[in-house]
């Protein structure tokens, strides 16, 4: 994993900073690639040391399912609550612990091509927050937004095998 | 009652059928024995009577002519209609699955064909059921196949489907060989070879089978598509592995050399990606006819199966496995075609296919239930059969768990241990191992007999009883079972979101995994092939959150319009509670309701619902999407206000109510020209209603305003309704609209209630003074002022008389106070 933080720092400061990651040319051609790289960069800070990347990557890690010990699950990074901590907070992105629509609106846009009018991407976002807002403050809160993604796997959906 | 006519039914069918059946045979005797008797007769020239007539025959009976015919027909009506008389009771079907059922009555069947005739005449035919009956099962399966599912599990879908089935065909060739040698099986003529060539055609898992019988076990998806998805691959393997050792069998066992085993292991690649080839090569010929079959949407649903179906004998005229060709040909066209073609087409392909799959899998398991009612074929050899039964059994299970277990090193989310069970025990044999039996050949292949008995025995087994012990199993291991199908916006839209931030994880960390392959795919799907194979008006279409927005909003338009049938006039109005389901978790009354109870104005509501009902003709007119769009906002919007009862309404709806609002005024105002009213009033009706649409406006005390006013004729109570009840304007003109024939004056008044600014939580009948200028109100009550002559003021107190009295009376009495004045709650003045 070193040598990888290592092949990605390129100008050796020990640290990640933004122009590394948008190096990697695929980043860019990510529709959230630039949401993604700010879940790296954890409130504020410019860089990215060590732990912290190691961190971040540990929420990928398949879902050891063999421990099934509810306790132990809550802890370990790559379990099902932690994921879905890091999926929420990219679409939040300003950290205020709710999805509010034009957060949700932000991420359509980049997802959703320029086929979509603006009017359609209002009502998908409306609709989206409709169905999971539960206390309908109009904004989707972790909690609800765990709740409406109970039924995905998550396990399979946010893991790299060759994190394990 | 119902169940024992249709049992009558069944019986008259059967015993005409029977009776059919005989006479036919007898025909067939005689006519066979004539021409062995070479009788030059005229029955030979097709039946055309019997012998030379002497009189001009009125009607004739022309059996002959149709008798193929009538018996397939016939035959096919009465598989259908033990399906019929087996689904009357769903208790038997929980327990006992379809396809056991079905084999049991082709039991009954062949129990009454064979005590009228002696003999079997039916039997499942090879050539009927490989070309007539198998292909458009598979083409189904290929065509319904959930595409991602299988592609990521596709490694241990090839893995299971070459390695266990060529496991499962040589372990149970060379222990039934062991066996005979060490003389379990008495005195049987059947060499290492003749086993082998047994175990191949014993070893394939059954599509057909596996999926009737998981069908209505719904065990979790991966589950699922890893058995069954084997069990459509299995064909490559299952085709050659026959082909060779029926070669080798013919060959004898003394040539049989390194070449030969060379030659075979190369025929498997050849026969396995020739076949996919040429589904392939059809699936795109497929997508691109229906790319140009614009103009010719009636036949076009007919093309995909004309084309399945020409893959399938395409693969077979080239010795290629049929099987894997269908299959890659739908799981390859299913995209585009569902892309080009019209939507009505899609329904019905989807449909068509159906029918003709269940169709053809109700004929099969009936038929091989009748199929076993046959004396001849009919050895009885303990040893060889009960062995082959357990060795089928066991040697399943060593195969999945062996394979899976290693499999489940490299994957992802391994497969658990209970789920391996479910897999090897869902391992069912079915109509292609007895149609590959009968195929063999039996002069050299001596014990044939015994193998179709054994074969036959096997599938019964597996079909009758795992069938009917798979769903107690399922529930007892726990296994996880499918979820339900809801997927949510935001689901679809996480989901996706998964996808995009497992691609840049990846690309991060540098390694190329699954992710990197599926995006890969794509992106060169998108570049190449889409714009290849799908029509450019589809390609725009082309998103998946789209389209489940999409189909979303379909689904509730559906039920928005069900409901409003469904629902009587009076109910919305007593049922303060929640009317329509959007969404199962969401409870927003509809305009339904409302519009509903509004039904004594069928013009109206009628007009409405065949809005509705139009905009559902066209799902894909984006005018529909915006509308929907519009009113699914507005709904929730409303909905956030914690009000169950909306007046809300579409945005077309509200068109037309004020087209007919403009109506009946201008057709009131007619009368009132006389006095000088002419024109003016209309005009400001058109702005008032431009002014509507323009402005949304909560409309909290308007609507207790309207209350006020229309008590008596609405049936609305709205006492607490008022609050946070979010409608628009229109909801006025709504109404005013919807009152029996009077509502016209309120019209009149409700220029006068609407409220500029409602924003301001002014209870209207306090908000004195403050008539909107740009309102009609002031025109029409100052109109309704002007008049100071006797007669005006009569006809006056005419118009309101028929609507209402308090009104009226209130006007006539007060010489029709300025507008401005705003009486307590029931006089409709009431401004804010």
């Amino acid at each position: 994993m070193f040598i990888l933080f290592e092949s990605l720092d390129r100008d050796n400061r020990g640290c990640l900073s933004p122009d590394d990651f948008e190096a990697l040319g695929g980043l860019a051609m990510n529709p959230i690639g630039g949401r993604i790289m700010e879940a790296f960069f954890s409130s504020g800070q410019d860089t990215v040391d060590f732990s912290s990347f190691v961190r971040i990557l540990a929420h990928f890690r398949p879902t050891d399912r063999n421990r099934n010990k509810e306790g132990a699950q809550q802890e370990l990074p790559s379990s099902r609550t932690r994921k879905l901590k890091f999926a929420f907070q990219l679409y939040d992105m300003d950290r205020d612990g709710k999805i509010s629509r034009e957060e949700l609106l932000q991420v359509l846009r980049a997802m959703l091509g320029l086929q979509v009018t603006e009017e359609q991407l209002q009502s998908i976002a409306e609709r989206a927050i409709q169905e999971a807002d539960l206390d309908k403050d109009d904004a989707i809160s972790f909690d609800e937004f765990k709740k409406s993604l109970e039924k995905t796997d998550i396990d399979t959906k946010m893991s790299v095998s060759f994190l394990k | 009652m119902a169940t024992l006519w249709r049992f009558t039914l069944f019986l008259c069918m059967l015993l005409m059928a029977c009776g059919g059946l005989s006479l036919a045979s007898k025909e067939a005797k005689t006519r066979s024995s004539q021409t062995e008797t070479g009788t030059h007769n005229t029955t030979e020239e097709g039946g055309h009577g019997a012998g030379p007539i002497t009189t001009l025959p009125i009607v004739t009976w022309k059996w002959d002519h149709i008798s193929v015919q009538y018996l397939v027909a016939l035959w096919v009506l009465v598989c259908w209609l033990c399906k019929l008389l087996i689904e009357a009771n769903h208790n038997v079907t929980n327990y006992i699955p379809e396809s056991a059922l079905l084999i049991c009555s082709g039991f009954i069947l062949g129990g009454m064909i064979w005590g009228a005739d002696k003999v079997q005449t039916f039997s499942l035919n090879p050539t009927v059921f490989f070309y007539f009956l198998l292909p458009q099962i598979i083409l189904d399966s290929g065509y319904h196949m959930p595409n991602k599912l299988f592609f990521t599990n596709l490694g241990a879908i090839l893995i299971h489907a070459v390695i266990g089935t060529c496991w499962n065909a040589a372990s149970l060739g060379l222990s039934l060989w062991g066996c005979h040698m060490g003389g379990a099986m008495g005195d049987l003529d059947i060499g290492l070879l003749q086993y082998l060539l047994f175990g191949s055609l014993m070893a394939a898992v059954d599509p057909v089978a596996v999926l009737a019988v998981f069908d209505q076990v719904h065990v979790n998806e991966v589950l699922f598509i890893i058995v069954f998805g084997e069990s459509l691959l299995n064909d490559g393997v299952t085709v050659v592995l026959f082909n060779v050792f029926d070669a080798f069998v013919s060959l004898g066992g003394g040539r049989i050399n390194a070449a030969e085993i060379i030659k075979g292991i190369v025929s498997f690649f050849v026969v396995a990606f020739g076949g996919s080839l040429v589904g392939i090569a059809f699936g795109i010929l497929i997508s691109l006819l229906t790319r140009c079959t614009k103009n010719i949407q009636i036949i076009e649903p007919g093309f995909i199966f004309v084309m399945g179906y020409l893959s399938y004998l395409t693969a077979e005229m080239l010795s290629l496995s049929a099987i894997l060709s269908t299959t890659f040909c739908g799981v390859l066209c299913q995209k585009y075609v569902r892309a080009n073609m019209d939507e009505s087409s899609v329904q019905t392909v989807k449909y068509a296919m159906k029918v003709f799959a269940n169709g053809s899998e109700t004929i099969i398991f009936v038929f091989l239930g009748i199929s076993a009612i046959d004396k001849v074929i009919w050895v009885w050899n303990t040893g060889f059969i009960l062995l082959t039964v357990f060795f089928v059994f066991v040697y399943r299970f060593i195969g999945v768990f062996f394979l899976q277990w290693i499999l489940n090193r490299y994957r992802l989310v391994p497969v658990e241990l209970m789920d391996m069970v479910i897999m090897s025990y869902g391992g069912l044999r079915g109509a292609v191992a007895y149609g590959l039996a009968v195929l063999l050949d039996e002069k050299k292949i001596k014990e044939k007999n015994l193998m179709i008995c054994t074969t036959l025995i096997v599938v019964y087994f597996t079909v009758i009883l795992q069938g009917i012990t798979m769903k107690p199993l399922v529930m007892w291991l726990k296994v996880k079972r499918a979820a339900v199908a809801e997927v949510s916006l935001l689901e679809k839209i996480t989901n996706k979101m998964f996808n995009h931030t497992l691609v840049a994880i990846e690309d991060i960390s540098g390694q190329i995994g699954d992710n990197y392959f599926r995006s890969k795919w794509r992106h060169f799907e998108e570049k190449w092939m889409t714009p290849f194979l799908m029509k450019p008006s589809a390609r725009k279409k082309q998103d998946d959150v789209f389209d489940v927005f999409h189909q979303l909003n379909l689904k509730d338009a559906m039920e928005y319009v069900t409901e409003g049938e469904r629902r009587g006039s009076l109910e919305f109005v007593r049922n303060d509670s929640a009317i329509l389901d959007f969404k199962k978790k969401l409870e927003i009354t509809d305009m339904i309701g409302f519009l509903c109870s509004r039904d004594h104005i069928p013009s109206v509501s009628l007009e409405m619902h065949e809005q509705t009902m139009k905009a559902m003709r066209e799902p894909e007119a984006v005018d529909v999407h915006h509308l929907l769009d519009q009113h699914l906002y507005k709904s929730r919007k409303q909905y956030r206000h914690g009000f169950s009862r909306s007046d809300f309404k579409i945005n077309r709806d509200e068109k037309e109510v004020q087209e007919i609002f403009q109506r009946t005024m201008r057709n009131r105002l007619e009368s009132f020209k006389s006095a000088k009213m002419g024109v003016s009033p209309p005009k400001t009706l058109v702005k008032y209603s431009k002014k509507e649409q323009q402005e949304k406006v909560k409309t909290k005390r308007g609507n207790k305003e309207l209350d006020s006013i229309h008590s008596t004729d609405f049936e609305f109570s709205e006492g607490d309704s008022a609050s946070g009840y979010d409608s628009s304007y229109p909801s006025f003109s709504m109404r005013a609209t919807y009152r029996p024939g009077g509502g016209i004056e309120n019209p009149a008044f409700m220029p006068d209630l609407y409220p500029t600014d409602l924003l301001q939580e002014i209870p209207p009948w306090l908000a004195e003074g403050e008539p909107d200028s740009s309102m009609v109100a002031p025109s029409l009550r100052a109109q309704a002022n002007l008049p100071n002559s006797p007669m005006e003021m009569h006809r006056l107190g005419l118009l309101p008389a028929s609507t209402r009295s308090t009104d009226t009376k209130q006007m006539n009495n007060d010489q029709l106070p300025p507008p401005p004045t705003p009486p307590p709650p029931p006089p409709p003045s009431g401004h804010m």
